[in-house]
């Protein structure tokens, strides 16, 4: 059981939580994720770490109301518990001097993406956060994009904010512009598709991180698998993060169909 | 056979027992048979198939066992149970004793009564199998029959505990390794904290075996008593992530003994293996047992095919074909590369599954699979086998018979061709010497690796097993830590 010390709306369906779990604080890095489970019937669902505070001994959870599960977290409030969590899961996310790393993030990918430009950013990169979103109202986290980011790009859907366009145009326009050592995207698989396809065109090295369908997020039972540079892998062993170029995006796509 | 055996085979109950029955009289009762639910009733529920031996049925089955002057049986027992002791107590009515005998050697004989593969162990090295070419006594039901006595009494006894030594011990998994670690150490008074990576415990017996076959009731009470002596589990905690080795050792732990187990699925490597409604008997196994996915309240989503082929024949393959009959497939199938003799699946598995109407592929193995245009798997190509030369281990190996192959059908399709070990344990422990398999490299006196404060035991060093093999380990590491312990404890 762990408790929620607080909550917040970032837009009217996203929710951040900060949650206790003193041992995840301490050993999570950038790239981790935690299995969520919420009641006794919950199913387990992966959430990536979006923040840690070790001194407070809590953890930051965005989560986006999307389904069943994911609206049954929403739900709970600060002083509630969540049935169980566990982590920190998965690999973390290689961080080395490079030189520029744009990062990549759409709608909620944003969250997952922060810890990951803080950490590039602190290795001495220059980072390049490209943020997108359908309009402004569900753009997430810019303020805390931009204090680690030498530069921020925000493209939306609808020209609401920053720049009309997708989150491709944003990227090819970097690209264009300067050099790009590493491209690191998070959102909506499709969306990572077209950024890896536009990425192989300019030669980026790319990585993605991939939000397959999960069930225990241990590597026992391989619902998560995915494949790449065309062998079989496990997103919650292996992953998340993949060469983007390599990840079979299609097959991905409609495993995620599985259950709807 | 031992002088403590002997001794005790000398006494004066056991003899009176002996000369009350002459052996042409034993030898000429035939074997019980376990009384269990009718397949037409239980290919529909989920209730526990065998139903136990009434008390009449075990005494009767009991008077069978020779007590023989070589009990051969024993060596067939990985954790070498006294077998003519327990049953000649309940030959006499002493049901609580025998439960008692079982207890001295075994931590869960509710379970392993349930779930050994007898045929091949106690069972195979009975008299009446070497000798008298009859069916063996059934020492597992009369196991299980004991054990279920003592539970249903409500005067479990709880083994007693050596003085707190104070000295602190981890375990890393709760499955029948670690259990089996756990009591052991907790018995000689050690401060034992089991972690678990799941949010339920008892590892392969909870989220693999399912309801049929081994009620989750009967894990939970042996996993209480652990507690009452004084177990502490944590639920929810990954040695290797939440917490390292070196936390451990920080946090005062002196040993920590590894039953990680082998949860890793195998795949096939064939085309559309990937497809939508192909998945491993993992993942198919977890979803059911773990989360109840097929309970309508579940928030965990379950496919329920139509035509469900399983591919394998091993236990965890026949465990997925029936739960899948139970869960409404009109065809559940095995799709297995030899033939029956060679399935590795326990024998009353097998004639269980037959009897629910599960078909057997036997000599056929998948090719391909093909899916339809949402990418949802739609049928598969079998590659027909025979068998040929024996390989190293003695089988028969299976070989393609060219040219012929056939179509089936199949909505779901479940791949259940082994597992290999969990690998967070060895990435995280750096010092383990670890084989090209994965599994961990011990001692195999000791089960001590690489690494002397670490110990390890069951499928992560075996490379999946049984559920008395893992517990033997665990009881082996818990002697030989407890050894190692007690040295440098008093050196200190
Ligand atoms: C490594 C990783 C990190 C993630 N990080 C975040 C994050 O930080 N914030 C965030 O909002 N989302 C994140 N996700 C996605 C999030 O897990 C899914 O949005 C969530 O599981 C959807 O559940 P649902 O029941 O609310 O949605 P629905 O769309 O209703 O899901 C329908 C069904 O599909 C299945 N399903 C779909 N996606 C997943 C999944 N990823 N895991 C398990 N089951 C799934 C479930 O079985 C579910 O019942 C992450 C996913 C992964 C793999
Ligand atoms: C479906 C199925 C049916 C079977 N049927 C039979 C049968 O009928 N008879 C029989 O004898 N055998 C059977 N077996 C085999 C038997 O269950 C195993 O050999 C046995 O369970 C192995 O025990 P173990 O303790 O080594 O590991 P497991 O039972 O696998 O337990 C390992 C536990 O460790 C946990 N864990 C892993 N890594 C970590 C970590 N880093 N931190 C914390 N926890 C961790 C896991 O979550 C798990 O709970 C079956 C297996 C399966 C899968
Ligand atoms: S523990 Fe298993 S092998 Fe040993 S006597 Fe019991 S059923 Fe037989
Ligand atoms: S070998 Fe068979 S008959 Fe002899 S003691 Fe063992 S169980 Fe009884
Ligand atoms: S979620 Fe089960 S293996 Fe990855």
């Amino acid at each position: 059981m762990n408790k929620i010390i607080a909550k917040e709306y970032l837009s009217d369906k996203v929710v951040r939580f900060e949650v206790e779990a003193p041992l995840i604080a301490k050993s999570r890095r950038a790239g981790h994720f935690v299995m969520v489970r919420v009641g006794k019937k919950g199913e387990r669902v992966p959430y990536t770490i979006a923040a840690a505070d070790t001194t407070k001994g809590t953890i930051t959870l965005v989560v986006q109301r999307v389904g069943k599960s994911s609206e049954k977290l929403c739900r709970l409030e600060a002083g509630d518990f969540i049935t169980d969590l566990v982590g920190p899961l998965g690999k973390a996310t290689h961080v080395d001097l490079l030189g520029t790393v744009v990062c990549a993030g759409g709608g909620v990918g944003v969250a997952p993406m922060l810890p990951i430009i803080e950490a590039m950013k602190k290795a001495g990169n220059r980072v390049v956060s490209v943020i997108a979103a359908r309009s402004k109202e569900l753009l997430l986290l810019e303020e805390q994009v931009r204090e680690h980011s030498d530069e921020v790009v925000i493209m939306t859907d609808d020209g609401s904010y920053g720049k009309k366009g997708l989150i491709t145009d944003g990227v090819e326009r970097v690209i264009q512009r300067e050099k790009v050592d590493l491209c690191v995207t998070i959102g909506p698989a499709i969306m990572m598709k077209f950024v890896a396809e536009l990425t192989r065109n300019y030669n980026v090295p790319t990585v993605a991180s991939l939000n397959t369908i999960m069930v225990d997020g241990t590597g026992m039972c391989g619902a998560c698998r995915v494949t790449v540079g065309g062998q079989t892998r496990f997103v919650c062993i292996d992953g998340p993060e993949f060469d983007a170029h390599q990840v079979d995006f299609d097959e991905m796509l409609m495993r995620l169909r599985a259950y709807s | 056979m031992s002088d403590y055996l002997k001794a005790e085979r000398a006494e004066e109950w056991r003899e009176a027992l002996r000369k009350s029955i002459k052996n042409r009289e034993r030898t000429a009762i035939s074997r019980v048979r376990m009384p269990e639910i009718d397949p037409m009733v239980r290919r529909h529920n989920y209730n526990e198939v065998n139903l136990g031996l009434t008390a009449a049925l075990a005494t009767k089955e009991a008077s069978r066992c020779l007590d023989c002057v070589d009990p051969t049986c024993i060596t067939g027992c990985p954790v070498e149970i006294n077998i003519p002791k327990f049953i000649k107590n309940i030959e006499r009515g002493e049901f609580l004793k025998a439960a008692k005998t079982i207890k001295n050697t075994n931590a869960l004989p509710a379970v392993c009564g349930r779930v050994c593969p007898q045929e091949r162990q106690c069972e195979s090295q009975c008299f009446y199998t070497l000798k008298l070419k009859k069916e063996p006594v059934a020492i597992g039901h009369l196991e299980r029959f004991a054990a279920d006595y003592e539970r249903e009494s409500g005067t479990i006894s709880i083994p007693e505990t050596a003085p707190a030594n104070l000295i602190k011990v981890a375990v890393v998994g709760s499955g029948p390794a670690g259990l089996a670690f756990a009591g052991d150490m907790v018995k000689l008074g050690y401060d034992v904290t089991v972690f678990e990576a799941l949010h339920e415990l008892g590892g392969v017996l909870r989220y693999g075996i399912p309801e049929f076959r081994l009620p989750s009731e009967i894990v939970d009470i042996e996993i209480d008593g652990l507690r009452e002596m004084g177990v502490k589990f944590i639920t929810n905690c990954i040695v290797g992530k939440t917490l390292s080795r070196e936390d451990l050792i920080e946090d005062g732990f002196q040993g920590i003994f590894v039953g990680s187990g082998a949860g890793l699925p195998n795949f096939m490597n064939i085309p559309g293996e990937n497809l939508v409604g192909v998945l491993s008997c993992n993942e198919y196994l977890t979803r059911v047992n773990l989360m109840q996915a097929a309970d309508p309240d579940s928030d965990t989503p379950l496919y329920k095919g139509k035509k469900v082929a399983v591919i394998g024949g091993g236990n965890t393959a026949m465990d997925a074909v029936r739960t899948a009959k139970r869960l409404g497939a009109e065809q559940a199938a095995i799709i297995y590369r030899r033939t029956e003799d060679e399935m590795p699946a326990r024998v009353e598995e097998i004639k269980h599954a037959k009897e629910e109407g599960i078909e057997f592929y036997t000599l056929h193995n998948p090719l391909r699979y093909e899916g339809d245009g949402q990418g949802r798997v739609q049928r598969m190509e079998l590659q027909r086998m025979c068998l040929g030369e024996a390989d190293q281990t003695g089988r028969r190996r299976p070989v393609p018979i060219k040219g012929e192959t056939v179509w089936m059908e199949a909505d779901e399709v479940i791949v259940s061709v082994g597992v290999s070990p969990n690998p967070l344990i060895p990435q995280a422990f750096t010092d383990l010497e670890v084989t090209s398999w994965g599994t961990i490299v011990v001692n195999s006196e000791t089960m001590q690796t690489a690494d002397d404060r670490v110990f390890a035991g069951g499928d992560i060093v075996r490379g999946g097993a049984t559920v008395i093999l893992a517990m033997g380990d665990g009881r082996k590491a818990a002697k030989s830590m407890h050894q190692q312990l007690q040295c440098t404890n008093r050196s200190n």
